[in-house]
Order: C-alpha cells, then sequence, then structure tokens
C-alpha cells in the first residue's frame, strides 16, 4: 500500500484514494492533424516503462479530485516526491541512490 | 523423436529407477559454458524463451542457440500464474494464435516427452449482468464461427457443474449465466519450463542460468551480440522474451516499445479434498480459481493500477479478488491462504501480444503479452521461431506486429483477456 501525499491536499493517504494516470510530462501535440502515423502512434501509445525512478500523474479522486505528479521508484516502490503540475521533479533515476 | 534409449522417461525407466532408489537420474539438461558466437541468442529461460529455442532446433534444423537466462529456467512469470490454459478470445487473429497454441497443448506431454500435467478440465467464464451475458453470447458465437468449443450456459447448467458456486438470485453478484469451454484447463506450469528446458538441450541448445544480459550490441543498425555477465556473446540473431523486462532490454537497442510493466498477483490455499473439478472465472467482480491435482485453491488477482517491476503488487489488489471469491464460494470463506506472489507483466494498449521484427535488423522482440502469457506459451514458441528462422511474421503472428501501433489496427482483447488491465 503506497502513502502518497497529494501535493494540494498535504496529508499522507492510502493509494486507494487516488487513481493512476500514467507517465508524466507528455505534452499532446499542438497540431495533431499535421502529425505522421509514426509520431501520432509514439504520443498516443509509446512510453519509457522505466525500471527506476518513473515520473508519473495521479489523480486524488476520493480526496481533492486534482491532478498532481508523483516520482516513484518502480522496483521499491519507495515515493520519492509528489509535485504539482506544471513543476519539474527533483528525483531521476540519474539523481536516486539507485 | 527427440529422446531414446535411457535418456527416454517411460514408466518402464521409472520402474528402474525407483529399484535403484532414484539415485542415478541423468540431468534433465547441461549447464554449459557460452560459446563465444551462436545463430541466435535467445534472451530469457521463460516458457516463452525455452519453447522458441526447442521449436528453432526442431522446425528448422538451428540448433547453433543460446537461451540466457539472469535467474534460473523458468523463475519468473512461467512459474507466477495461474496456470489456466484457454482459447476463447473474441478477435479473429487473437482466437487462431490462441487456438494455435490450444492444439499445441493437447500433444505437449508426448511431444516433449514431459508430463506438463494438462488437464482438459473446462473453463466457465461467469456473466453477472444482462451486458456480460450479450458479451459472453457474442464471444461464444465469435468462437464457434472460429471452430473453438464454446457454449453458454444458464445458471441451473453452471449450478449443476460447480454445486459450490452461489448461484441463487439474491447473491451479492447473481449468475446470470456463463461461457463453457470445454477444451480448456490447466496445466503444470514449471513442468512446461523444464520439459521445454530439458528437450531443446537434447537437441544441442545451450541453457545458461544466471546470466544476465547487460547491454545488447548494435553496429550500424545491425544487432550483432550481447554483453553479459560473463562476457560477449556474439550472435547471427538476438530473440528477446523476457516479458516484465521488455521495455529495459529494448531501451539498451534503443527501441521504443508500447508496453507497460505491472504487477500480477495471485495466491494459492491449503490443499482441500477435492471440490472444484473446473475453472472459474469471472471479469465482472473479477476473481479467478480452480484447484490443483494435489489440492490447493489457486486464485487470481488483478494487475496492479500502476507501474511496477518489483514483483509485488498491492494488498489491496488481492483483498478485492478475495471478497468476490468469497461471495461466489461462501463454503471457501474460511480457507486459509499459503502463499502469495506476483509477476511482473508487461502489458500492451490493446492486451495483445507483439511478436516480431524490431526497428534494429536481426533483434527480434516477442512481449507485451501481459496477463495472457502462460497459455500461449507452445504457440507463441512456435511462431516466433518461425518469425526469427525466415525474418517475417509466421502467418498467425502477422497482424501482432509492432506497425500496428502505427496503423491503428489494433486488437482490442481487453474483454476476453480475463484480467483488468
Amino acid at each position: 500500500m503506497l502513502l502518497i501525499a497529494c501535493p494540494y491536499c498535504g496529508e499522507s493517504r492510502g493509494e486507494e484514494e487516488f487513481s493512476y494516470g500514467g507517465e508524466a510530462h507528455i505534452a499532446r501535440p499542438p497540431d495533431p492533424d499535421s502529425l505522421t502515423d509514426e509520431a501520432w502512434g509514439d504520443y498516443l501509445f509509446f512510453r519509457k516503462n522505466t525500471c527506476g525512478v518513473h515520473h508519473e500523474i495521479w489523480f486524488h479522486a476520493a480526496g481533492c479530485r486534482r491532478y498532481f505528479n508523483m516520482s516513484r521508484d518502480t522496483v521499491n516502490q519507495e515515493v520519492l516526491e509528489t509535485y504539482r503540475i506544471g513543476g519539474q521533479p527533483r528525483f531521476t533515476t540519474q539523481n536516486s541512490k539507485r | 523423436m527427440t529422446f531414446s534409449g535411457t535418456n527416454r522417461y517411460s514408466a518402464l525407466s521409472l520402474l528402474k529407477h525407483g529399484l535403484r532408489y532414484h539415485e542415478n537420474w541423468q540431468r534433465a539438461w547441461r549447464s554449459p559454458e557460452p560459446k563465444k558466437s551462436y545463430d541466435v541468442v535467445i534472451v530469457g529461460g521463460g516458457g516463452h524463451g525455452l519453447a522458441t529455442a526447442y521449436y528453432l532446433a526442431r522446425e528448422h534444423g538451428i540448433r547453433n542457440v543460446a537461451v540466457i537466462e539472469k535467474g534460473y529456467l523458468g523463475g519468473g512469470n512461467t512459474t507466477r500464474n495461474t496456470s489456466i490454459v484457454r482459447s476463447n478470445y473474441l478477435w479473429d487473429e487473437a482466437a487462431h494464435l490462441y487456438e494455435f497454441a490450444l492444439k499445441l497443448w493437447e500433444s505437449l506431454s508426448e511431444e516433449l516427452n514431459f508430463n506438463v500435467m494438462f488437464s482438459q478440465r473446462g473453463v466457465l467464464n461467469l456473466g453477472h449482468t444482462l451486458q456480460d451475458m450479450r458479451d459472453i453470447s457474442r464471444r461464444v458465437n465469435a468462437n464457434r464461427l472460429n471452430g473453438i468449443d464454446g457454449e453458454v450456459l444458464d445458471p441451473q447448467e453452471v449450478s449443476e457443474l460447480v454445486p459450490l458456486l452461489n448461484c441463487s438470485p439474491d447473491a451479492r453478484y447473481p449468475i446470470l449465466g456463463a461461457s463453457w469451454q470445454p477444451r480448456a484447463g490447466t496445466a503444470r506450469h514449471d513442468a512446461v519450463a523444464w520439459g521445454y528446458a530439458r528437450a531443446a538441450d537434447a537437441l544441442g541448445v545451450d541453457l545458461m542460468q544466471k546470466t544476465e544480459v547487460t547491454d545488447i550490441i548494435v553496429e550500424n543498425g545491425v544487432a550483432t551480440g550481447v554483453q553479459t555477465n560473463r562476457g560477449l556473446i556474439r550472435a547471427g540473431k538476438v530473440a528477446c522474451a523476457v516479458a516484465g523486462h521488455s521495455s529495459v532490454l529494448a531501451g539498451m537497442a534503443g527501441v521504443r516499445l508500447p508496453v507497460e510493466s505491472r504487477p500480477l498477483q495471485a495466491l494459492v490455499s491449503e490443499s482441500l479434498k477435492p471440490c472444484l473439478d473446473v475453472v472459474v472465472m469471472s471479469n465482472a467482480v473479477h476473481g479467478y480459481i480452480s484447484q490443483t491435482q494435489k489440492g490447493d485453491l489457486v486464485i487470481g488477482a488483478g494487475v496492479d493500477k500502476y507501474n511496477g517491476y518489483g514483483q509485488r503488487g498491492s494488498f489491496d489488489v488481492v483483498e478485492h479478488a478475495l471478497q468476490a471469491i468469497c461471495e461466489l464460494f461462501p463454503a471457501f470463506r474460511r480457507v486459509r491462504m499459503n502463499r502469495l506472489w506476483a509477476g511482473t507483466v508487461d502489458t500492451c494498449p490493446d492486451a495483445c501480444p507483439i511478436i516480431g521484427l524490431s526497428p534494429v535488423k536481426n533483434l527480434f522482440f516477442n512481449c507485451g503479452w501481459g496477463t495472457g502469457g502462460f497459455k500461449s506459451t507452445p504457440g507463441s514458441g512456435f511462431v516466433y521461431a518461425d518469425t526469427i528462422a525466415h525474418d517475417r511474421p509466421h502467418p498467425l503472428a502477422e497482424p501482432f506486429t509492432l506497425e500496428r501501433f502505427y496503423s491503428g489496427a489494433l486488437i482490442d482483447e481487453h474483454g476476453a483477456a480475463g484480467v483488468a488491465h
């Protein structure tokens, strides 16, 4: 069970209050019609699937109902930080202890 | 015939070795030192990798093959599943692939001279709502058009088949009927890995355990070998079959894949007297259950909602699965659970696998089986070996190439995949 501190509510709550939104920091292409099939497929389906520190979107479904970002180690499930949409992570695979 | 004379397992050899207190059984496979180069290096010594090696040697005469495994053979998802085998998938492409695998399962023990304990006890998929029943009718009709056995059962027939199931109309999850595939069933998962390993070894394939691939060597867009903790191994072709770690391996060669790795959990109870002789699955409430030959109840839970490589899952997922099982089978409420484990499954956006070539020449991928890899083991190995041998997808694997994520020709099997992704 992950304990997640929503950066808007501030309190640490169990993972069941939250839903998962996949990899973070993927910008929607400004002009989808101009993309090649490869670029559109890549945007829709291809993910880093990081083994290590993963930056991902979560949704506080049973709380403030706001989206936020989280850095989590996908191997040992450690929640390293949560930060607001638009923010940048402090933890990356390069600078974490793994 | 791969095995002959003293190497062949038989009732006679069992008797002979029994008289000698089973002290002189031959080793099932060698543990060779890696050679400098191979025609094909298969990364991943699970069921799919070992089956691929076996069919490369057996069907295509390519015997200068190595299987490289970072742990022990069959130590990953091959032995972390609930060992269910079925082929009742909705879409033609998937149904043909899984049915091809099911046909191979039916003669696998004879083929490998190894008892994989394939038991065609039948699989029930329960329907709890009107929409479930419509989906079930559609799927069974589609199956029958594809020559796959299937029937729609009413609650009375379900109750006769599984008396312990709570079929009363006031149940929390009322059972309105089920789909029934009599030819489906279960197999003993470690025997599948061992059987393929032994048969591949007998055909000259080198199986290397505790050998981890640390890099894939790509020269001018062509894969030429793998760097391992036991040194560099050159390869004419590199074929990956590593399930959960597919993205990591692909990353070594600069290839991106549309898979995400998630924990999938299962648990097993103490041994009980025989009480459940079919496999029962329920998509709507999400639990599936069968009883092994030694009496344990094997229960499958859902896949975690977030990525994870740690072979550990979330407890609330197990709790939900057990809530469903207890409601379906009130008699199991006091059964004690013995063990709980997770495997790292590589889920694909359309719940179907990726089999075939990659953007890097001579580098092949077989991944994305997600929660349905075990049942396809023989079929997966067969079509993957054919794909590697001929540098083009096997006809059954053609719809499952990486290109479908660019063309949009996805094969949505979330309904029949059984496990909610």
